[in-house]
């Protein structure tokens, strides 16, 4: 145990501070997951700058095919596409920043500008995705706890089938059912190569996953006072759902909900890879793995770069949304346990 | 046991059913176009969607096409009409690589997992448990379809040192069939083997505060003999549910993994099928691969109750 240097002082602070703040504070301690967070930052930064690089410094967009052109370096000319099919490699700063990192085969597409547009579609992907599991989970979770009885059956038992269902054959069934035929759902009508027909697949094939836990959750919060509090003030369910139980699920859904887009970007990816995923004229970084898979002997990089644009997004994802349920959770039994020496808690007596 | 065991078989025949629904719907009712369009491919012309139509009873009335659709998958009657081929029998054709992947990768991460999260528990807070940290969280955020394509082209392509192209079956020769399956076999296993250990090693610090390892301390037994014979085996069994979940995940893997060294298994069979849009072997890989997922875990359910007396006595309290 340390011993602090002013005992009272520090006492009478953590007793002021919420529990928002001491969740903060705890982060804030953990360096690695700072780190991590930061380089999500960068990562995000990167993808939104996609137009201004592609219309001040690439000067082309991610679709526009350049594969007769020739490049003009130091008054040397160089083919985007050489007669062989071979795409021109890393220019870095030579053209100006045209072709930074190449182009992406035949048709001599500029790959950093694909790269920045790649990764804005991927991180849209996992964010919406993610989103929408989060409130379909919520709001399932929160009727299927709440009311019990016939609901929670109907919920629970509609959720075992498609837990019971390997994530990835559903997503596949469905991405590639819905590609091939567009969906219609009362007003909305989706083509089959909208980038929401992806979105809304992932984003329904993880509801299980978050609606289990969140209903027990809720089934244990509904048994406490303040919730027989609110019923007696004469709250409705809605109230009692939203005000009352609600606040009180925050940590659980931030930290699903951050774990749940490193997980959508994965789906994604995988399935983009597959042909079922994100379909052209847009690209992520699944795509992108794909394509350049069929060029890997002559340019290795167009695999290599994408792909780890990917692992980091979705590393920096997983280490930032561990330390925040630390942070927010410390007792949660539900960890990974990433950090093996800070975990541990600081008073246990051995 | 027994009781336990009847009631875990009914909830799976249960699930099988809804299951097989929810294929149904998901090829059949969910989309929006005329089945029988979708099912023909590329290559549809008026006179073959009319005839598969009729074949598959798409004017019937939604239970009969339910019907319809189980009795050809089970009897092996679908053709694709993209390959011109009977897709039960490239599927059964696939088993051998298939198989071979996902049982040599399971072998070697549980091998290591094991192994690894024994070393990391007992010396806690070192040097390997802290590398095993940054394995695990690497194999939870690694694309597997971008690794196995890595590792191809590095260690095969580039610098020879794996042989490339296809699977050879066992009966070949066992030497090269080891040989051209230890890429996609470690390709998977990178991705879990540090999963495990992780989940090993906070099972096996979870059960060195329980009484009986003291109990055991106090006996005198020697230090290894409490790791291996107490903390260990007990520790495993949480293990076996994690494999049963993560079989699962196994099947996403094979399809990536078999698509990138060609390994001309039921995973290569649903790529090539999903690149071609070809409907009816998806749907048959897809309800086929959800059917075995629904048993295998009913079996480890059922293993893990014998396993563990706690389990099937809680159910039953219930």
């Amino acid at each position: 145990m340390r011993v602090a240097s002013q005992p009272n002082v520090e006492e009478a602070a953590r007793a002021a501070a919420s529990p928002w703040q001491l969740a903060w504070r705890r982060l804030r301690r953990n360096r690695v997951a700072l780190a991590f967070g930061g380089l999500f930052v960068l990562i995000v930064v990167f993808a939104l700058a996609a137009p201004l690089w592609a219309n001040h410094i690439a000067h082309t967009g991610p679709n526009s095919t350049h594969t007769l052109q020739k490049l003009e370096v130091d008054g040397e000319k160089r083919e985007v596409v050489n007669p062989s099919g071979k795409p021109i490699g890393p220019q870095w700063l030579e053209a100006g920043g045209r072709f930074f990192v190449g182009a992406d085969g035949r048709l001599g597409r500029d790959e950093m500008v694909r790269l920045m547009y790649g990764g804005r579609t991927s991180l849209l992907v996992g964010f919406s995705a993610a989103l929408i599991t989060t409130l379909l989970a919520t709001l399932l979770g929160l009727l299927a706890g709440y009311y019990r009885g016939w609901t929670d059956t109907v919920i629970s038992r509609a959720m075992d089938v498609i837990w019971a269902f390997p994530v990835i054959l559903l997503a596949i069934a469905l991405g590639l059912t819905l590609a091939v035929g567009g969906l219609k759902i009362g007003p909305l009508e989706l083509s089959g190569s909208s980038i929401w027909i992806p979105i809304l697949i992932i984003g329904a094939v993880y509801v299980p996953y978050m609606a289990r836990p969140i209903r027990g959750e809720v089934l244990s919060l509904r048994e406490k006072e303040f919730v027989e509090a609110a019923e007696a003030q004469g709250a409705g369910a809605l109230r009692v759902m939203f005000g009352e139980l609600l606040p009180n699920l925050a940590s659980t859904i931030i930290v699903f909900f951050t774990l749940g887009v490193a997980n959508a970007m994965l789906l994604e990816s995988m399935l983009s890879f597959l042909g079922v995923g994100v379909q052209p004229p847009n690209t992520s970084w699944g795509t992108m793995v794909g394509s350049g898979f069929q060029l890997i002997t002559s340019a290795p990089l167009l695999t290599v770069l994408p792909g780890t644009l990917l692992l980091l997004t979705v590393l920096s994802i997983n280490v930032f949304g561990d330390g925040l349920r630390d942070a927010l959770d410390p007792r949660s039994k539900l960890r990974l346990e990433l950090h093996a020496g800070a975990s541990e808690p600081e008073g246990t007596a051995v | 046991m027994v009781r336990f065991v009847v009631r875990r078989l009914c909830g799976m025949v249960a699930v099988l059913f809804a299951v097989s629904v929810l294929v149904f719907l998901i090829f059949n009712v969910i989309p929006n176009s005329d089945p029988a369009l979708r099912m023909a491919g590329k290559n549809a012309t008026p006179t073959l969607v009319h005839n598969i139509t009729e074949e598959w009873g798409f004017d019937d009335s939604l239970p009969q096409q339910y019907v319809t659709m189980m009795g050809k998958i089970f009897s092996g009657d679908v053709i694709s009409y993209e390959g011109q081929e009977n897709v039960d029998e490239r599927i059964v054709e696939g088993i051998p690589a298939t198989f071979s992947l996902c049982f040599g990768a399971a072998v070697i991460w549980m091998f290591f997992g094991v192994l690894f999260g024994y070393l990391s528990a007992v010396r806690a807070g070192g040097l390997l448990d802290r590398v095993l940290t940054i394995v695990a969280v690497t194999g939870l955020s690694i694309p597997v379809f971008w690794l196995a394509a890595i590792l191809l082209n590095y260690l095969t392509y580039q610098t020879e040192i794996f042989p490339s192209g296809g699977y050879v079956k066992f009966g070949e020769s066992p030497l090269e069939w080891a040989e051209h399956l230890i890429l996609p076999w470690v390709t998977m296993a990178i991705v879990y083997v540090g999963i495990y250990s992780r989940v090993l090693r906070s099972n096996m610090l979870d059960a060195m505060n329980e009484d009986y390892v003291r109990t055991a301390r106090a006996k005198g037994l020697s230090e290894r003999r409490v790791m291996t014979r107490h903390v260990l085996r007990n520790s495993l069994i949480p293990i076996v549910t994690l494999f049963g979940l993560d079989f699962g995940a196994l099947v996403g893997g094979a399809i990536a993994v078999e698509a990138v060294f060609s390994l001309n298994g039921i995973g290569q069979y649903a790529y090539e099928s999903l690149i071609n849009t070809d409907l009816p072997p998806i749907m048959a890989i897809v309800l086929f691969g959800a059917f075995f997922i629904v048993l295998f875990n009913a079996f480890v359910d059922i293993a893990y109750a014998w396993l563990d007396p706690r389990i099937r006595l809680g159910e039953e309290a219930r």
